[in-house]
């Protein structure tokens, strides 16, 4: 391994933790999504600044060109952060979904109280709910 | 049988369907008197909202669509905020007969799930081919789940009872085939009584249920993966009925 190389792969992995670093610090990432990115760069620093512990790890679990285990490493990594992302998706659009929910049904609402409070209407829409109690008490408890 | 009516919330989820809804509207009032009529309009784009109105419907107007089963979460927690002790869907493009409600309500009377099934001996809806051997299978597997002979698990004409719509105002599923097949897992699961009543159903009005044997197989293997992954959550606790804590 020249200088360079040795020099260029610290320099990449400063690259990494310099973007995620300055991301964190404008509030554009959050740092719970930026665990994976944070372990990824760390660990390419100490690799890139001491490759023999590639070296005497690939020995130690039997993979014979070390470079296939930083690639190994890679890949389960990224797959991790890819997982990680579709979980957070899901609870995301799980969010979204509740919240039309909740805007659809306060909408209605807003519109028979809009309705009940026009002068001149004599219906009031809700007056055949059953049970009007029972609402109250219903959305004390889900507040 | 009156005041189970009036204390009963119809469904409908809405999408798309300007020129069915306001006709099936009037058709299940004048059916079934004093019952009050929810249209969840699931991000529509053309005037479902207005013709639901007109007839003389509560709507609920989702702002994008979420799918039958996001439409029908978002009626089971309607039903639950104005009190309402039972909920029936019934689709909005005329395919379920007002005429088979009073049956469903009957049964919620013992139950806290009442499917309205086609192949129960009743009317003349009929499907063929591979389609009809992957219901055939999941019925099967459902009811063994659920305790009960099924015959029918996909039919959206169903009702809920108080205990039923405690869990389905919060955790009605609204994935692909979720609001059929999970939806009864999660409940039997939970431990609802489930109960299949025969029903009529007419033809679709527009649109044809498909036979091809490869959409066949795709769907028997999707409502496969659904069922598995339903059987794999974690089950859910039954509330006690509301009403009778203080």
């Amino acid at each position: 391994m020249t200088t360079a190389t040795y020099v260029f792969g610290i320099v990449s992995a400063l690259l990494v933790l310099v973007v995620v670093f300055e991301l964190l610090r404008r509030r554009r990432v959050r740092e719970r999504h930026a665990l994976w990115w944070l372990f990824a760069g760390v660990l390419a620093l100490v690799v890139a600044v001491f490759p023999q512990l590639l070296t005497a790890t690939a020995q130690l679990v039997g993979i014979r060109v070390p470079t296939n285990l930083s690639f190994f490493v890679s890949v389960v990594i990224l797959f991790l952060v890819s997982v990680q992302h579709s979980a957070e998706l899901t609870v995301l659009e799980d969010k979204t979904r509740t919240l039309a929910e909740h805007v659809a049904l306060q909408d209605q609402r807003l519109s028979l109280l809009e309705l009940a409070s026009e002068p001149g209407t004599t219906a009031a829409p809700t007056a055949d709910l059953p049970e009007p109690a029972h609402r109250v008490d219903r959305e004390a408890r889900s507040a | 049988m009156s005041s189970a009516l009036a204390q009963t919330l119809i469904v409908m989820p809405a999408f798309n369907e300007e020129d069915a809804v306001a006709g099936v509207v009037a058709e299940v009032r004048a059916a079934l008197r004093g019952v009050h009529v929810l249209v969840v309009n699931d991000g529509s784009r053309d005037d479902t909202v207005g013709e639901a109105r007109r007839a003389g419907a509560a709507v609920v107007d989702l702002p994008f669509n979420l799918g039958v089963g996001g439409a029908m979460r978002t009626g089971f927690k309607y039903a639950r905020a104005h009190g309402f002790r039972y909920v029936v869907q019934v689709d909005s493009d005329g395919q379920h007969d007002p005429a088979g409600v009073p049956k469903i309500l009957d049964a919620l009377q013992t139950h806290d799930v009442a499917i309205g099934a086609r192949f129960a001996g009743e009317g003349d809806y009929t499907v063929r081919g591979p389609r009809k051997w992957a219901m055939k299978v999941l019925a099967v597997v459902i009811g063994r789940i659920a305790g009960t002979r099924l015959t029918d698990t996909t039919s959206g004409f169903r009702g809920a009872g108080p205990r039923a719509i405690e869990i389905f105002a919060e955790h009605y599923p609204a994935e692909y085939l979720g609001d059929t097949i999970e939806s009864l897992v999660l409940a039997a699961r939970a431990g609802c009584t489930i109960q299949q009543v025969p029903v009529t159903m007419r033809e679709r009005a527009g649109g044809t249920p498909s036979h091809a044997p490869v959409k066949a197989a795709v769907y028997l293997g999707r409502a496969a993966i659904a069922l598995v992954i339903a059987l794999w959550r974690p089950p859910l606790t039954l509330q006690p009925e509301a009403g009778t804590t203080p």
